[in-house]
């Protein structure tokens, strides 16, 4: 049963098969592309000030999606018919985020690339990079998760989640873009342990929240 | 089916929405076998019960039990609206581990439409795919919200002999419909009865 949610919401959230999901990746390159030109090819200010904003394209990625994550498949009913079937909320939102951070994650690793090249992130700064990203979008993924499901039976929901992540995300941005300027790996270890704070306590937050939309 | 000890029961069952009570003091028990038409206008609180019957909503006073597995038929379909029907059907009719999906297509007469996306089927097509999902989960308790609504006069013989069938094998099935329905032996009551005396209604 969890295998099979877990196909369906990839299918749902993936780029290039779900709707409209590539948008989040798309979003981030462009951003990285925009602002060489904003600022000038200076090599030196763009390896300086390059890696803060792969981050800040990869938070504003990160939200996006969120519109999409929780509040259609409850106008869908399909949340209560999961329940039906034994499913618990904390079960539906464990698979939900770990779908979410796949629809997004990897995708956005493997555009970090170009996005480096772009803003000459080179050696050192750009494994620092890498690795926070890594360590940090399963935390952005969780924060998603959480606001997506608390907004979800909002009217403005969509616009709120937005302005709900990016004080919560802050510690993240902080320690992640922190190891790029100072280039210590350490901090890498803070925002590691952050996301997975984030993503044990994500379920159950979620979880509880749809329960309450539910109620209405 | 598996469903000759199931049963549903509610015990002095309470609704609200919002601040509103909408009814009060509704008790039943419905054995194997057994179907029950709930009527009542628009906004009277037959969605608001099926909704607590089928415990996802949590009753403002009072009990629901029962024995036996749920099937809910509601507006909301939970088929995915931009997968082709029979991928969505797919998706429960797996979960629900459903031998011959094709033969409740067929019965259905939604055969020809697999291929087409669930967000451009007609109303009366959904309400058809969303009781596909209902047949293929082989649950002893029915409960179906306005079954009926958005269904050709073909189709809603086939919704009364589904449910009869259903009940012949040992199933129950709560209708809340405005409409009528051709099942013999079916009990039916209005919510209205149950609806709060004005002066409860102020307090």
């Amino acid at each position: 049963m969890i295998l099979a949610l877990l196909r369906r919401d990839l299918a749902q959230f993936f780029p290039f098969t779900g709707s409209g999901a590539a948008l989040p990746v798309v979003f981030f390159v462009a951003v990285a592309m925009l602002f060489p030109f904003a600022v000038g090819p200076d090599a030196n200010v763009l390896a300086k000030t390059g890696g803060g904003v792969v981050w800040i394209a990869a938070l504003l990625a990160a939200i996006l999606p969120l519109e999409k994550l929780v509040a259609r498949d409850i106008a869908l009913g399909f949340f209560d018919q999961l329940k039906l079937r034994g499913a618990t909320e904390e079960a539906m939102m464990a698979v939900r985020l770990l779908a979410h951070w796949l629809s997004f994650g990897p995708p956005l690793l493997l555009a970090t690339f170009p996005a480096a090249a772009l803003l000459k992130i080179e050696g050192e700064s750009f494994t620092i990079l890498l690795l926070g990203l890594l360590a940090g979008t399963p935390g952005l993924a969780a924060i998603g998760l959480m606001i997506a499901a608390l907004t979800a039976s909002l009217r403005a929901g969509a616009a709120l989640s937005g302005l709900l992540l990016i004080p919560l995300a802050l510690p993240i941005l902080i320690f992640g873009a922190g190891a790029l300027a100072r280039q210590d790996q350490v901090s890498l270890g803070f925002v590691g342990a952050i996301s997975l704070g984030l993503v044990a306590i994500a379920p159950f937050a979620a979880g509880a929240a749809i329960r309450a939309a539910r109620e209405q | 089916m598996q469903a000759s000890f199931s049963f549903l029961a509610a015990e002095n069952l309470a609704c609200r929405r919002g601040e509103r009570l909408l009814f009060r003091k509704l008790s039943f028990r419905l054995e194997a076998g057994a179907a029950c038409h709930v009527t009542g206008a628009n906004g009277a609180g037959k969605t608001t019960l099926i909704r607590a019957l089928a415990g996802l909503t949590t009753p403002y006073a009072g009990s629901v039990t029962r024995e036996g597995a749920l099937a809910l038929l509601a507006e909301r379909t939970g088929l995915d609206p931009d997968a082709p029907l029979a991928r969505a059907l797919a998706f429960w009719f797996a979960m629900d581990g459903v031998a011959d999906p094709s033969a409740i297509m067929a019965r259905l007469r939604l055969s020809g439409l697999a291929e087409v996306p669930v967000r451009y089927l007609s109303t009366g097509q959904q309400k058809r795919a969303a009781l596909a999902r209902v047949l293929g989960q082989a649950a002893p308790i029915w409960l179906l919200d306005e079954p009926l609504s958005g269904l050709d006069t073909a189709s809603q013989g086939l919704v009364s002999a589904l449910v009869r069938e259903h009940c012949a094998g040992g199933g129950i099935a709560l209708i809340a419909s405005h409409q009528p329905l051709n099942v013999p032996g079916m009990t039916s009551f209005a919510i209205e009865d149950f609806a709060p005396a004005d002066e409860e209604h102020e307090a």
